[in-house]
Parts: structure tokens; C-alpha cells; sequence
């Protein structure tokens, strides 16, 4: 039992990672109908400037407010430059304006910061598991990740409902002309909301950063399973990407933790131990296609939010 | 090249063209620049000649598939004509590569992959190893475990050919009992919280690991945040080198791993590599790099025994098979598949006086070691 909540736990935990890489990408998708496939090269930026900064600084969470806004700030200058003259034209011209993007960045990686990647360290108090019931620990990092999110994601939820630029926001996501017929300056809006997508890709790399290291096209894989999220959750919907993340990142962990046991009852242990780890990575697909097949707009379509 | 365009005296002269397989794109580039830098040195001590002849290096990048391995593996034997074909870090792209080499009969040097296929039944005249066969360090450090009293283990490793032979290498000598173990999706897998939950529920006495490159940074930190290290004892093939130590740091200390090649071994021509390479990279060369430049020196010996004349393979692979070089490791020789019998050792990190980590040996596990397929080989 144990056990089955620690595993629940990873589930979680990946689950909040998920977010906060799917609510960016849903709010620009939402908003500006703009597929960003270098969404994930803002998460390696985010990662890249923590562990500069916190090299520099020689502090964790210095490192990281930093690294936060130089984010928000590469986000927004990214969106005057290069990503203005993509709205309003066709989705393929997206993916292939951002994914030449997603090209550039890697390599702008590479020449600033060298092809070996970096390591952001935590300290060293951190480098230990806690008992959150007795018989149970669970790494302290890891805690951390889901507490700091679980923050993000309400402060997102006081920003998206309880203010104006939030109920601009909104409007923009239903009603664009109108928004901008209203006399909203709907380029700033854009650009600000680009900004906090950025912003929130970032957080998702830094906070990663100590877990999976920081490397050159390390926001690819994982930018995949967001855009899963997006689609079980319903395009445009946070509420709907903070339901599927969590939905993906437990499929994704009981999977890999309780598969190979099942499939060792009916299969030898070596089948079992190879097929596992690929039957697992497809379920969160399987249910993908399930959700596009019976609730085509997602779990929580954005015009019911 | 450009000496041959500059002088027309040489103009008569052949080239020995060699073909480079590694990975030069992505995290794993650290390793493929790793193994371009040691061949390159490998060149430069012997004057930029091999057997006398003047070199053409041709790298290509494998980007870590199987698919674009074989491309670029045909590439090189179809459009460049290669002499050699030097390299190969992972196992599923050499095998993937492996039908193009034999069917082309073209000399191979594989630097790392140690694929158990390539030990036995698919061995081949042609392809020789300078790196060992997969079984063979995990199984050094299972004899390592057994010492350690060890008495029960749970392993892990990446999904695909290389991680299944390091499972089964260590238990070919690890006598305890397995209580679990893991395969993970590869390459792209990259948290092991399911896994390592798993490890502590199984209550092992030690963990074995084996993962390469990147992986292995992210593993061993892991390991270290989850609170694992003072309960479970990790022990490891292949996760923990010179290259991944500058980013571990205080994690990899204490972590023991086997290899056969380690940065102070006391032999003169490790000891002229490892400065050499220091004063012209200002880094640490890792046993990547250490294999692919005894793949020059055994090129080297080929070459200068049939005097240059580079279409008498067979005359090539009689001089091979002797392994008459001074190899950084210590000399070795070959079993009948190819690959080195050869001794393994028990390397850890420890901090230097300048403030920086490095690895070194801390005993002889295994000597003269010869991998456990040598005997589904057909060659004698």
C-alpha cells in the first residue's frame, strides 16, 4: 500500500512537470491559434539560465527567479521577432516557422554553453528522502517540485479568473476581433501572454533541471507528451491541462511500476522485462486516440470553461 | 589531403581512407567528440601517416539510431570507398550496421559497442573490437559484489541490446539472488522515480546500474536525491566516467564501477595519452576515447605489416589478430571472435588537490578475461 502511494506520488509529480509546460502551451494555442513547437526549447532555456545563474549567484533559488525572468524576457523578445509574423497563417506555417526555431535554439545552445551540458546542484539538504508517513519516504526534491507547482498553478488560476488582464485573456481566447475591435491593444496582450507560456516552460526546466540534468534538445521529448495533455485536456483549457497532466503522468508511472510485474505472470521474465517499458509508453498515446475518437475537443473543451 | 595537393611528388601516393561512426549530435556528442579527439591524437603521434601512408578521416554522425548508423555505414562503404571503418558506440547501431561491414568485407575497428551477437555468432573475419564484449564488465563487478558480500541485487538498464547483455552479464557471475530488475525505455527516458521506488521496496543490498552517456549523470543523481545512497549501495558498469565525473562531482564518489581501461593505469603508452590528450584538450580523456586510440595504433600495425598495400585484407587481419601494439590499457590479446581478453579493474572518484574529481584504480578485479560467447563463434 505503501508502496502504491509512492508510486502515485511519481505520478504526480511528473503530472506537475506536464502542466506546467501544457498550460503555456495551451494558453498560445488558445489565444493566438499558434502551434509553438519551440515551446520546448523555452523549458531548455529556462534550465540553461538557472544553472548559469546559480552558478553565478551561488544560490539555488536566486539562480532560479533569475532564470525566470530572463525566460519571460526571451519569450517576449522571441515573440516581437520571430513569432508576430506567424498569426493568422496556416498551422503547417507554424510548425515549420517554430520548428526551425526549435533548430536554432539547440544550436544557440550549443555555441553558448558548449554540447556537454550543465548541472544545476542542489543543496545538499536537499539530497535526502523525508517520511511523510511513518514507513514512507519520499526525495525531498521531489516534494518540493510538487508544492511549487501546485503554487504556480493556483496563482495561474487567481491571474486567469480573478483579473483583468485574466478576463482579457479569456476574451481573447473566444472572441479575438472582438477583443481587438473593443480598443484592446491585442498585440501587447499577445506578447505578454507569449511571455508568461515562456515563463512557465522555464519554471517547468528549471525545476527539472536538478532531476534530469540540463542538455541540448532536452524540452523535445517531453514537449510531445504536453501536447498529448493539451489534446486529452481540451485545447485552450488549463483546467483541462492540469486534469490531463496529472491523468498522463499517473498512466505514464503506473505503467512502468506495476506492467513488467503483470506482464512476468503471463509471459518469461525477459519478454516481460522488454516489452513493458514499450507497452507503458503507449498506453498515454492509446489513450489519446481514445479521447479523439469519443470526445474529439478533449475532456474539458475550452468554449465550457 | 591538402599535402597531396601541395606537393606532386606524392601525387603517385595512396591514401588510407577511414570511415568514423559516433554520435556528434545531441547530449551524447560529448562521447563522439571524445573518441574524434583521441583518434585525432592517435594521428598526431604517428605524424598524421598510417603505415606510411598520408590519412583521410571521414566522420559521420549516427545521432544515436539504428537507422542512421546503417545509412551512413553504406555511405561510407558505397560512395566513399573506405579503407576502414572505425568507431560504433551503441550496440544496436552496430548491429543495425553490422550486415553493410561483413557483406563488404570492409575492415572494421569497433571502439565501445560490445554487442554479445558480435562476440558469437555473428563474428566476423573483418571486424575486430578494441572495446570488450558487453558481459564482460558487468560480470567484473558481479565477482566485485560477491567479494563486497553481496547477497541480494536489483538491476537496471536501458531498453535495448547493450542494457539486456549487462543484466545478463552481471548474473553470469553474481551469486546472490536477484530480487528485481528494471529495463527502461531508451533513449528518451530520462526520470527513474517509478524505478528507484521500486528499488527501495525491494530492499536489495545494492543496486547494479548500467547507464551510458547522459543517462548515467541523471541515474546517479537520482539515485543520490531519492535518499537511496547511505541505505542501498550502488554498483555500476559504464555509468560513472571521466566524462560524466566533472557534472556528478560528490555524487559519483564512493560509487564503485569496473572498466578496463582507467585514466592512471601505469603503462607508458597510457601514460603519454592521457598527458597528451590533457595538454591538447584540457580535459580528461574517458575509455571511449582510450579504445579509439588504440584503434589507430592497431590500424597502424596492419597497414605498415602488408607495406602499404591496402587491398591485402587478408595479410591486414593476420597482423590484427596478433594485437602487436602498445595499447593504453596494458597490452591485451584476442580471443578467436576478435574481442580483447583482457583484465578488468575497480575504478572510483575521489577529489584532486586542485579542487577537481578524478577516477582511479583501486584494484585488479578479473585478469585475462574472455567474454562467455567466444564459443558460439565459428571462427577459429
Amino acid at each position: 500500500m505503501l508502496y502504491f502511494i509512492e508510486q502515485l506520488l511519481n505520478g504526480v509529480q511528473l503530472g506537475m512537470l506536464l502542466f506546467l509546460l501544457a498550460a503555456g502551451l495551451t494558453l498560445i494555442f488558445g489565444i493566438m491559434d499558434l502551434v509553438n513547437l519551440a515551446h520546448g526549447s523555452l523549458y531548455m532555456l529556462g534550465a540553461y539560465f538557472a544553472a548559469t545563474f546559480a552558478a553565478f549567484t551561488g544560490s539555488f533559488v536566486l539562480g532560479a527567479i533569475l532564470a525566470l525572468a530572463a525566460t519571460f524576457v526571451s519569450g517576449v523578445v522571441l515573440e516581437v521577432i520571430a513569432i508576430r509574423p506567424l498569426y493568422g497563417r496556416s498551422h503547417l506555417d507554424h510548425l515549420l516557422g517554430t520548428f526551425g526555431l526549435l533548430l536554432f535554439f539547440n544550436e544557440l545552445v550549443r555555441l553558448v554553453w558548449g554540447p556537454a551540458g550543465m548541472t544545476l546542484s542542489l543543496p545538499s539538504e536537499m539530497l535526502t528522502a523525508v517520511q511523510i508517513i511513518p514507513g514512507m519516504y519520499y526525495p525531498a526534491y521531489r516534494l518540493v517540485i510538487i508544492a511549487a507547482t501546485l503554487a504556480v498553478a493556483a496563482l495561474l488560476y487567481i491571474l486567469v479568473m480573478r483579473t483583468r488582464l485574466g478576463m482579457l485573456i479569456r476574451a481573447g481566447a473566444s472572441n479575438r476581433e472582438m477583443v481587438g475591435a473593443l480598443g484592446v491593444n491585442i498585440k501587447l496582450l499577445y506578447t505578454l501572454v507569449f511571455g508568461l507560456g515562456a515563463a512557465l516552460a522555464g519554471f517547468a526546466g528549471l525545476m527539472q533541471a536538478p532531476i534530469l540534468t540540463v542538455q541540448i534538445g532536452m524540452g523535445e521529448n517531453i514537449l510531445i507528451l504536453a501536447f498529448v495533455v493539451i489534446i486529452i485536456g481540451g485545447i485552450g483549457s488549463i483546467r483541462g491541462a492540469f486534469v490531463a497532466s496529472i491523468i498522463v503522468g499517473l498512466i505514464d508511472t503506473i505503467g512502468r511500476a506495476f506492467l513488467p510485474d503483470l506482464l512476468r505472470a503471463v509471459l518469461n521474465t525477459d519478454a516481460a522485462l522488454t516489452l513493458a517499458p514499450a507497452l507503458s509508453s503507449m498506453s498515454i498515446y492509446m489513450l489519446m486516440a481514445g479521447i479523439l475518437v469519443f470526445r474529439p475537443e478533449g475532456l474539458f473543451p475550452a468554449a465550457s470553461k | 589531403m591538402l599535402a597531396l595537393v601541395a606537393s606532386p611528388a606524392m601525387a603517385q601516393q595512396k591514401t588510407v581512407k577511414i570511415g568514423f561512426i559516433s554520435t556528434f549530435s545531441g547530449p551524447a556528442a560529448a562521447i563522439g567528440n571524445d573518441m574524434r579527439n583521441s583518434f585525432e591524437l592517435g594521428l598526431d603521434h604517428l605524424g598524421r601517416k598510417i603505415g606510411g601512408l598520408p590519412v583521410e578521416v571521414i566522420y559521420e554522425d549516427d545521432e544515436i539510431k539504428p537507422e542512421v548508423g546503417v545509412q551512413k555505414t553504406q555511405k561510407l562503404i558505397e560512395s566513399d570507398h573506405v579503407d576502414f571503418i572505425v568507431g560504433y558506440i551503441w550496440s544496436n547501431v552496430l548491429l543495425a550496421s553490422l550486415k553493410p561491414l561483413v557483406d563488404s568485407k570492409t575492415m572494421t575497428v569497433v571502439t565501445n559497442a560490445g554487442a554479445s551477437q558480435l562476440a558469437g555468432e555473428q563474428c566476423s573475419p573483418y571486424v575486430f573490437s578494441t572495446s570488450w564484449n558487453n558481459d564482460q564488465t558487468p560480470a567484473a563487478i558481479g565477482t566485485y559484489m560477491n567479494q563486497k558480500g553481496v547477497k541480494t541485487a536489483f538491476l537496471m538498464g536501458p531498453n535495448y541490446a547493450a542494457g539486456k547483455d549487462m543484466l545478463n552479464g552481471v548474473q553470469t557471475t553474481f551469486k546472490g539472488q536477484i530480487v528485481g530488475q528494471e529495463l527502461t525505455r531508451w533513449p528518451d527516458q530520462l526520470d527513474f522515480s517509478a524505478e528507484l521506488s521500486k528499488a527501495r521496496a525491494a530492499k536489495p543490498d545494492a543496486i547494479f546500474a548500467f547507464y551510458p552517456g547522459g543517462a548515467g549523470v541523471q541515474f546517479v543523481t537520482q539515485y543520490a536525491q531519492s535518499g537511496l545512497k547511505g541505505q542501498i549501495p550502488l554498483y555500476t558498469a559504464f555509468t560513472i566516467d571521466d566524462l560524466s565525473l566533472p557534472r556528478l562531482k560528490d555524487l559519483a564518489v564512493g560509487v564503485p564501477g569496473a572498466q578496463e581501461w582507467v585514466n592512471d593505469l601505469p603503462n607508458d603508452a597510457n601514460k603519454k595519452f592521457v598527458a597528451d590528450f590533457k595538454a591538447k584538450y584540457k580535459t580528461t580523456p574517458s575509455f571511449y576515447g582510450a579504445q579509439t586510440y588504440d584503434a589507430v595504433s592497431l590500424i597502424d600495425s596492419a597497414v605498415t605489416a602488408v607495406k602499404g598495400d591496402l587491398s591485402n585484407k587478408e595479410g591486414m587481419r593476420k597482423e590484427m589478430e596478433k594485437a602487436d601494439f602498445k595499447s593504453v590499457r596494458g597490452n591485451f590479446r584476442f580471443g578467436n571472435n576478435h574481442i580483447p581478453i583482457q583484465n578488468f579493474y575497480l575504478q572510483d572518484a575521489d577529489k584532486t588537490a586542485d579542487g577537481g574529481y578524478a577516477l582511479h584504480t583501486v584494484s585488479l578485479i578479473v585478469k585475462d578475461d574472455q567474454d562467455k560467447f567466444h564459443d558460439k563463434c565459428p571462427m577459429k
